[in-house]
This record gives structure tokens, C-alpha cells and sequence, in this order.
């Protein structure tokens, strides 16, 4: 996950037929029917690039990685994939956490194929941010030397199996509200791989709708371990959607670009009012005391998350950013052995090729 | 990563009687391991019946930027078309 300052250019996001999957297929058409529509070739040369690259953009076509754009698109897209990338992988601490502890056999398999989904999310990105002219090598290094950050969200520790079941209701849940609108992204590798991610992060959101439901049916207990989780995880989930519009540094270009469709503040509406139903099928009750319906907007009133707490956990002073940060390197420097097993082995098969050529 | 560890473009037949497209890219230090991440990565959910997997820097590609001049020849042959031809009334299986 995480994409999160995006502006409006029409108010407030509208609502597609099929919900969320609904709106990642009309994305989808309308990326095919963009391609359809044609139009004349590159720039004449003699033509203004930049004039060239907004018309194109302002045509809803997409930008490919070989056309000409300006350098703040590049920089810009880089460190917004790169850490919606290094998001993904570090996403896979807090629930691999729970691997070996699911409740059954199915919950384990689930969870299983959940965590490696979200290592392909984050190798789709990677690849991504590579056409823009990056190599991996310089992505990994940059996570790891704390040079770009990932999701604030995952700086928080899972306690209980209920937690599973959180992240994947709240969490994944904030993460496709935030992402749908970056399947109309105007950099085309960007806006393919977020398709391909958000047609399946809807079954990780699912997965923990089920958990939390089946816990919260369950004893008494277990309703208190779901209530517990959904208490710690509802506000970091909304400050996943980033800093208040008022405050938001990158979003008015990234609109005019058109790699961001909409501001934090919609976004995080859009979540509140989708969640309240959620909850009460749930029997769950969300920890604001002051969340009620608003006849006017038309929308819920609710509590905004400590912005405070959210810069200081981006700052790197979460409950477990030394933790996450201390496991990604520990991984990556124990994985060195594997990497140049099959480097030596390539090296030695190509070796053997050239002799048999010769 | 150890060295430069080899970048593959990768595409996949989603069923029989399709053409392959291409769905992504992805790092191997060799072919046979570049089709084994291909198949963990593009394939969880039974999207392929067969992959191909081409080292990046073997692929030439034309550069969008001569994109005008390069595709050129083809723009001024209408003639090219069906759609260019006049049809008399009441002519059939034309």
C-alpha cells in the first residue's frame, strides 16, 4: 500500500458500479480504451517537450518509460513506487508474524499465500520504478540505509491473532481506497501494476473481514480480542492516508500530473463512511465517540488520527521501526549466500556453453 | 544483490490459442531461475498456460521519440485498406 496525498480535480470520488474490483475494471477499460483512441505519433522536432508531455497527459494517454518527461515526474514517480514497493516488503513482518501461529490449517495456507502476494506486489513495483530508470540494486539499498521510508502502518506491532484479521480489514481495506484512484495513473507501468495489485489485495481484505467476523461471533473472549484489535488498528489506519490536506506537500503537482486523482482528507472520508456499515455487520464498534452521520455533507463526522503520533512514527520512532528495519537487513544480508550460489552457477553454466559453441 | 543480477522481460500465454504478452519484468541469474520467479510471480492464480522469458537487453526496440518519422512509410498507403475501395451498389460476397 500506500499512496497518499492525491487532490481532486472533481470533488469527491465517485462511486462505480461493483464497488472498489468494480472501479479497477472500469480503470482497466478505460486504460484500453485510451490506447484505442490512438493519436498522432512523438513530438515533432522541432515541438516543445514539455508542451508534448501535458498534452499527452491531459489526453489521458499514457506516459511510457522511453518518452520524454520532466524530471520532477521521474523523481517524483521514483520515490512515491519505490516506497509503495519497499511498503510491500516490509508489510510482510507484522503477519508473517502469525505464520506460524495461525489457529488451523487453512488459516495458515491463507495467510501463507497472503504474505507471498504481498512480496509480488512489492517485486511488481520494484519493476516498475525500475523503467524509470533506477536499478534494484540502488531501490534495495535505499530501503535499507533508511534513505526512503515505507508505510507508517507496519511500525506497529500485531499482538494477537485477531490482529490478522485487522490488518487485512482495516489495513489492506485503507491501502485499495488508496490505490484504486492509481490504477488511472499517468505513468502506464505504474497504473498496470497497481491493476494487477488491487485485483488481488480484495481477497486480502476479505480474508481479515472473515477473521474478525468469525471472532467476533465467537466466545466472549474472542470478541474482546477482535474489539482489542480493531481499537489499536482504526486510527493508524486512518493516518495511513497521510498528512490533512492543509498540510500535504506533494499533492497539488502530483494532480496536475495526474499520478494522484484525490486528496488525503476525500480519501479518508471515502474509508470512514465505507467501514461504519462494515462494522455494525461486524459487531464491532469503532473507537470514536464521536462518529455519527452528518446529514448536510452527507457524510460521517469522526475523530482525526493523531497527525503527531504519525509524523513521529515516519520520523522512525514507531513501537517497531528498529525492529522492521534490524529484520529487512538481517533477511537481505542472510539471503547474500543464495544470491551468489546462483550467480556462480549461471556464471559456471554459461561458462560451459561457450566451451561446447567453441 | 550480487552484482548485476540479470534483468528478464516475461510473457505469458493465458490460455490455449492466445499469442503471449507480456506481463512484467523481473531479476535471475539465469534463464531456468528467471522461469521458476516467473512462474511464483505472474502465475499465482493459474494466469498462464506457458511462459517466455527473454533477457531485457536482447530486446531492440524502436524509441517512441522517432516514432513519426519510423512508422512514416505506412501512413500514406490508405490503398492499404479494404475501406479504401468504392463498392458499386448491389455487388455481393465482396
Amino acid at each position: 500500500m500506500y499512496g497518499n496525498d492525491f487532490s481532486a480535480p472533481n470533488g469527491t470520488p465517485d462511486e462505480a458500479p461493483g464497488g472498489l474490483l468494480g472501479e479497477v475494471e472500469a480503470a482497466e477499460a478505460e486504460l484500453r480504451a485510451a490506447a484505442a483512441r490512438g493519436r498522432r505519433g512523438g513530438p515533432a522536432p522541432d515541438e516543445d517537450l514539455a508542451a508534448y508531455f501535458a498534452e499527452v497527459v491531459d489526453a489521458e494517454q499514457k506516459i511510457e518509460p522511453r518518452d520524454w518527461m520532466p524530471d520532477a515526474y521521474r523523481r517524483t514517480l521514483i520515490r512515491q513506487i519505490a516506497q509503495h514497493a519497499h511498503s510491500e516488503i516490509i508489510g510482510m513482518q507484522p503477519e508473517g508474524n502469525w505464520i506460524s501461529r495461525a489457529p488451523s490449517l487453512k488459516r495458515k495456507a491463507i495467510l501463507l499465500a497472503k504474505v507471498q502476494d504481498e512480496a509480488g506486489h512489492g517485486l511488481y513495483l520494484y519493476a516498475a520504478a525500475e523503467t524509470l530508470g533506477i536499478s534494484r540494486d540502488e531501490l534495495v539499498q535505499l530501503l535499507l540505509d533508511g534513505r526512503q521510508k515505507y508505510s507508517s502502518i507496519f511500525n506497529y506491532p500485531t499482538l494477537s491473532w485477531a490482529d490478522v484479521g485487522a490488518i487485512g480489514w482495516l489495513v489492506d481495506g485503507a491501502a485499495i481506497v488508496n490505490q484504486v484512484p492509481l490504477c488511472r495513473c499517468s505513468y502506464g507501468p505504474y497504473a498496470r501494476a497497481m491493476i494487477r495489485v488491487c485485483k488481488e489485495e480484495s481477497f486480502h481484505q476479505r480474508q481479515g473481514y472473515e477473521i474478525l467476523h468469525t471472532l467476533a461471533h465467537g466466545t466472549p473472549a474472542q470478541q474482546a480480542m477482535a474489539q482489542d484489535a480493531v481499537d489499536r488498528w482504526w486510527y493508524p489506519s486512518l493516518a495511513m492516508f497521510g498528512p490533512p490536506d492543509g498540510d500535504s506537500t506533494h499533492s497539488a503537482q502530483s494532480m496536475a500530473w495526474k499520478i494522484k486523482r484525490f486528496s488525503n482528507d476525500d480519501l479518508r472520508q471515502r474509508f470512514v463512511d465505507m467501514c461504519v456499515q462494515q462494522a455494525e455487520i461486524l459487531g464491532l464498534r469503532i473507537p470514536d465517540a464521536d462518529l455519527r452521520w452528518n446529514d448536510e455533507r452527507q457524510a460521517y463526522d469522526y475523530t482525526q488520527p493523531d497527525y503527531d503520533e504519525l509524523m513521529q512514527v515516519i520520523s522512525g520512532d514507531g513501537p517497531c521501526n528498529r525492529e522492521r528495519m534490524a529484520h529487512r537487513r538481517a533477511a537481505h544480508a542472510d539471503g547474500t549466500w543464495v544470491r551468489e550460489a546462483a550467480a556462480a552457477y549461471a556464471a559456471k553454466r554459461a561458462g560451459q556453453k561457450e566451451t561446447v559453441a567453441a | 544483490m550480487t552484482q548485476h543480477t540479470p534483468l528478464w522481460e516475461v510473457f505469458v500465454r493465458a490460455r490455449r490459442g492466445l499469442s503471449h504478452t507480456h506481463v512484467g519484468s523481473l531479476h535471475a541469474p539465469d534463464a531456468a531461475l528467471a522461469l521458476r520467479n516467473a512462474r511464483d510471480l505472474y502465475t499465482r492464480r493459474q494466469e498462464g498456460v506457458s511462459i517466455w522469458v527473454v533477457p531485457a537487453g536482447a530486446i531492440t526496440a524502436s524509441s517512441p521519440d522517432e516514432k513519426d518519422a519510423f512508422f512514416d512509410p505506412a501512413a500514406d498507403k490508405v490503398y492499404r485498406h479494404p475501406t479504401f475501395y468504392e463498392v458499386p451498389d448491389g455487388v455481393a460476397h465482396l
